[in-house]
């Protein structure tokens, strides 16, 4: 089994004639926490949606666990293993908290309609391992307390959790966090990066898309930086941030210099 | 009593018909299933309402036979609503061709029963469900990868495309439709015949009891929740690992084969039925009665299919009017509960209070 969970090989995305993603390559290691980061519109959440099924790309592949994605559902893509949050939260709004969590529990289960409708032995143990599932993760991620209220009504922080505690329900390989930590106060985000280094802890691999320097250097093993959809700088945080094509893609160059 | 009063009363009825089921859900298991024995035993008994005093007054319908207008409207707008509920409300899949099924419903009947062969109303009832549900299946695997407006468009012409077909088809009885169609068949006492339309009364409540408790199993496993998901948000859904095709195209079967039940009861109730039965007005009106007692909501629309069925009816009395009266109080409706007269609930989960819930501690702050 290769090191690698997850391979970007030589990826582009064309949206007409915008090139979101420039020959992108780059692995994730199992285990490891990566964060991918760079300036607005560099092509990060691109490069999710590539990865997650919700485009194809143009040309290259990307491997998943040893097998390409090519062709497979998103749906399908979630079930292999690969699991994420939306940058702007997409819950289910009038769905409570715990249903929420039960649809993602539900990837890994097989009722259909004439298990239900039988009452099958099979629902009845779904259901309650979906529960059991559901309120473990709510109580690790600290938000059990509103279990049984809509996602509409909850508090930001807790809408962020929960869509988190929905996306590890579906039990993925990676899970991959698209800015977490958007709209959180300081001490907010020191409690969210406490939270992920639990995740990994659990044996998960994430991917972390953030614009918050601090918390990407804080939190993650390994960066990669995209810039104008392409991959810029790759190592460990210490490195990248000394890495002058990195400065230069945040802060700009100087008029002289360029 | 003025429109507006009546229409106050409406509302505030189906209000303290929540009050009531809150109040209710408190109280002990035997408690609610003797409440809900005596409430289905009431309602077999509808037929006779019009005799109880003030009672009878409210529901009877001048001019016509009451449980005529149970068999032929309420009884089929109720069954209908509870299947158009899965398509709108429960997965959110805007279906404005519902007719169709019902038609398909009703035909396969009659063919089978007159048209071409002679089999008893017994068999063919059940070969009309799937012959509707199949329906549902060739027409949903290519339009369901529609969405919204689209979709209504393309159901919309399948309603109409079923109508015209039967209306030129010799095969199908073109224009002047089929008659004869076979009854269901007589038990016991009770004799399915053209004097009295009690026994089909019977029937359908019997079957519309049926099918709320099968639906109700459906909403309360992951199917139910994956319609739900998929009306919350089809994109999320679908990433969240919900094979979002597969339980849409299930949404879509199973509402159609409610509508073919429907059709396949209304042929063995009226046993002629003709193309202009099944007018794209009909569609509109089971829509209406769908979104008017609350999409989404089981009961809401088991209310909405018989007030949109009774009413027209009770008014008949306004003459010319009836029709303008009911649009009226149907708008009134739309504006004052625009969510429908039983709208969706949160779900409760019964099952959280015995859980014990630790407050937040892994991620501290709560805001």
């Amino acid at each position: 089994m290769s090191d690698n969970l997850l391979e970007l090989d030589h990826v582009t995305m064309q949206f007409g004639g915008v090139t979101a993603l420039d020959d992108v390559t780059f692995a994730i290691r199992r285990g490891e926490i990566l964060g991918l980061i760079g300036p607005n519109g560099a092509g990060k959440t691109t490069c999710f949606n590539v990865m997650t099924g919700v485009y194809a790309a143009t040309s290259g592949g990307v491997h998943f666990d040893g097998a390409p994605l090519a062709g497979l559902k998103r749906f399908q893509i979630t079930k292999r293993g690969i699991a994420r949050t939306f940058q702007n939260i997409r819950l289910f709004p009038d769905m409570t908290a715990i249903e929420n969590v039960m649809v993602g529990a539900d990837a890994n289960h097989r009722t259909s309609v004439g298990g239900a409708l039988l009452g099958l032995p099979r629902h009845h143990r779904e259901e309650a391992e979906g529960r059991n599932t559901a309120m473990e993760l709510l109580t690790f991620m600290g938000i059990a307390d509103r279990a049984g209220d809509a996602a509409r009504n909850l508090p930001y922080g807790y809408q962020r959790r929960l869509e988190i505690a929905r996306a590890l329900a579906t039990k993925p390989q990676l899970l991959c966090l698209d800015e977490p930590a958007a709209g959180f106060t300081p001490a907010e985000k020191v409690e969210l990066m406490d939270l992920i280094r639990k995740i990994r802890a659990q044996g998960y691999t994430v991917l972390l898309i953030e614009h918050d320097m601090s918390l990407v250097m804080g939190v993650t093993d390994r960066i990669v930086v995209l810039d104008f959809g392409k991959v810029i700088a790759t190592g460990t945080p210490s490195e990248v941030q000394d890495n002058p094509a990195v400065v230069a893609a945040y802060l700009g160059v100087p008029d002289d210099d360029a | 009593m003025s429109l507006s009063e009546s229409l106050r009363s409406v509302t505030s009825g189906t209000r303290s018909v929540s009050r009531l089921g809150e109040a209710l859900a408190k109280q002990s298991r035997s408690v609610r299933w003797s409440f809900g024995a005596i409430c289905i035993l009431a309602l077999y008994l509808l037929p006779w309402w019009p005799n109880v005093p003030v009672l009878g007054w409210i529901v009877e319908t001048p001019g016509t036979s009451f449980p005529s207008v149970l068999t032929d409207q309420v009884v089929i707008f109720v069954l209908v609503a509870l299947g158009l509920n899965v398509v709108v409300g429960l997965a959110g899949l805007l279906d404005l061709g519902y007719v169709g099924f019902y038609a398909v419903g009703a035909y396969t009947v009659a063919i089978l029963s007159s048209q071409h062969a002679n089999l008893p109303w017994l068999l063919c009832m059940p070969i009309a469900v799937l012959v509707s549900m199949l329906a549902g299946v060739i027409l949903g695997t290519p339009t369901l990868r529609l969405r919204g407006d689209y979709l209504a468009i393309v159901t919309l012409g399948f309603g109409e495309i079923i109508r015209i077909t039967a209306n030129n088809l010799h095969w199908l009885g073109d224009s002047r439709g089929i008659s004869n169609i076979a009854t269901p068949p007589s038990i016991g006492p009770l004799k399915f015949g053209v004097l009295d339309a009690k026994p089909y009364y019977f029937l359908g409540f019997t079957t519309i009891l049926i099918v709320i408790f099968l639906l109700r199993r459906l909403e309360n496993s992951r199917v139910g929740r994956s319609w739900n998901a998929i009306r919350e948000d089809e994109d999320a859904a679908e990433l969240m690992g919900v094979d979002t095709f597969k339980f849409k195209l299930w949404a879509f079967a199973i509402g159609a084969a409610i509508g073919g039940l429907a059709g396949s009861l209304y042929a063995g109730k009226v046993q002629f039925i003709n193309p202009n039965n099944f007018p794209l007005q009909l569609s509109i009106l089971f829509l209406a009665a769908v979104v008017l007692g609350g999409a989404g909501n089981m009961w809401g629309a088991v209310v909405g299919g018989a007030l949109v069925a009774w009413m027209p009816e009770r008014f008949r009395g306004f003459a010319d009017k009836r029709v303008f009266v009911f649009g009226v109080a149907l708008v009134l409706v739309m504006v004052f509960r625009p969510q429908g007269l039983i709208p969706r609930k949160i779900r409760k989960e019964r099952w959280l209070e015995s859980w014990k819930p630790s407050t937040g501690t892994a991620l501290g702050s709560k805001e």
